[in-house]
């Protein structure tokens, strides 16, 4: 879609300054791991982190969402996801990685270097232009995009438990969703809430067995299963959810004083549509590694992984897109 | 904890926001929010920038529950502007620079 207006041509840099040598878009487990290899590799990567946001649309990416990680390999006894994120980050310092906090407005894959906008997607000339781009953008949660969310979005509805589960102390509420991220934030969740329903559209959770068993053997937490949210009630703030049995048809409302929504994850590949191919849910298609059909054009992480999505799967496909940019350059540098 | 903004509580809520002479952003935060800790260098920025227009108050749900409560706040960062004791603007959750300024601006 950013390829009809482009600026002044073929390797044009005037007003840019001089081509990076490598940008890295995203900040999550992937992108920060590309950004360590590369600094390490004297490739000076330049990092768009992404901007700040109550969604998982932020620089660290899902994990600054989440509360204790007890599965990344080296941490005993866990460790705070935003803390994690903040090591990851300060460790990319370290080896001279330049981040910036911002998220790319545009990207342009046909020009030589590759052109990066921020801020005004019509500017005529880039923000950056690099010989090599590595795609770390990862997922962003699904909404319900039934009526009502938008109106109670930060009023009893919420995308961020670790947040907002503080206010709900005493109060019922419901989780919407049956995967492993559902299932965390409903255990977390009945720390402060009298009682936790997980609304889930099939009868049997996604959720790793380990957590299961936890919200299973937690007595504040219960399950409505085969049901899905059609509505968000309330005026000025959430007063239920109006709730579908996708087996017999049946409608009824449940009065909850909060809702947490964690039905799954989408790609952040706007930016690439009509430039890099993807499956049907827009996830990047990847072959030989971390390339994409672009060459010079690597992804990994989420935005490319729609089956494992941890964050040690992620930062061993960041840390693959470093190995593959630096082959490439050393390649076009002999060139 | 930047010096340009200054620290409210349920007590001195009335005082230093409803009565204020000038605009007050009041922040609405805690120590374990996320998004909370990504917004306050940039309130802190604003308050340097802007300290001629707009006041930015820091209010901490933990220890107010009260002034959370009184003004609805069910998730945080929510970032309210207050002029003359009337509520002029509600922002809920982090957002950039940016779009901050873009949603204050017009009230300053």
């Amino acid at each position: 879609m950013a390829t009809s207006e482009r600026s002044s041509g073929v390797g044009g840099t005037s007003g840019a300054s001089e081509p990076r040598e490598v940008v890295v878009l995203g900040s999550g487990p992937a992108g920060l791991t590309a950004a360590i290899y590369t600094a390490r590799a004297d490739l000076h990567p330049l990092v768009l982190e992404g901007e700040p946001s109550s969604t998982s649309d932020q620089p660290g990416g899902q994990l600054m969402l989440t509360t204790e990680v007890e599965n990344f390999p080296g941490f005993v006894d866990g460790v705070m996801g935003p803390e994690l994120m903040t090591s990851f980050r300060a460790q990319a310092v370290r080896f001279g990685a330049e981040i910036v906090t911002a998220k790319a407005s545009r990207i342009d894959l046909s020009s030589s270097p590759i052109a990066i906008w921020t801020g005004d997607p019509e500017d005529p000339e880039p923000t950056f232009r690099t010989r090599s781009l590595i795609i770390a953008t990862g997922a962003r949660s699904l909404m319900l995009n039934v009526p009502g969310e938008t109106k109670l979005l930060g009023h009893g509805l919420s995308t961020c438990a670790t947040c907002d589960g503080f206010f709900f102390r005493g109060q019922p509420i419901a989780v919407v969703g049956g995967g492993d991220s559902a299932i965390e934030e409903a255990i977390f969740l009945a720390k402060f809430a009298s009682s936790v329903l997980v609304i889930h559209r099939r009868k049997e959770l996604r959720a790793s067995k380990i957590m299961q068993d936890r919200a299973l053997a937690n007595p504040k937490i219960s399950f409505l299963w085969n049901s899905v949210v059609e509505e968000v009630l309330g005026d000025t703030t959430l007063q239920g959810l109006r709730v579908r049995d996708v087996v017999t048809g049946g409608v009824s409302d449940i009065a909850v004083d909060g809702c947490f929504v964690a039905i799954g994850h989408e790609p952040n590949t706007s930016l690439f549509a009509g430039q890099l191919e993807m499956d049907e849910t827009g996830y990047l298609a990847t072959h030989d590694g971390t390339k994409t059909a672009v060459p010079g054009v690597f992804a990994c992480g989420d935005v490319q992984d729609h089956v494992y999505r941890q964050a040690i799967t992620a930062a061993g496909s960041g840390c693959m897109a470093a190995l593959d940019v630096e082959r490439y350059l050393e390649a076009l540098g002999q060139g | 904890m930047g010096n340009a903004t200054v620290t409210v509580t349920d007590g001195s809520f009335d005082e230093q926001v409803q009565l204020a002479d000038m605009p007050v952003l009041v922040d609405f935060w805690a120590e374990w929010c996320g998004p909370c800790k990504m917004v306050a260098p940039i309130l802190d920025e604003i308050a340097t920038e802007k300290g001629a227009a707009l006041r930015i108050a820091k209010l901490n749900v933990d220890d107010n529950v009260k002034t959370a409560q009184r003004f609805e706040v069910m998730s945080i960062p929510t970032m309210i502007l207050f002029k003359d004791g009337e509520v002029l603007a509600r922002i809920v959750g982090a957002k950039s620079k940016s779009a901050l300024l873009a949603e204050l601006e017009p009230h300053l």
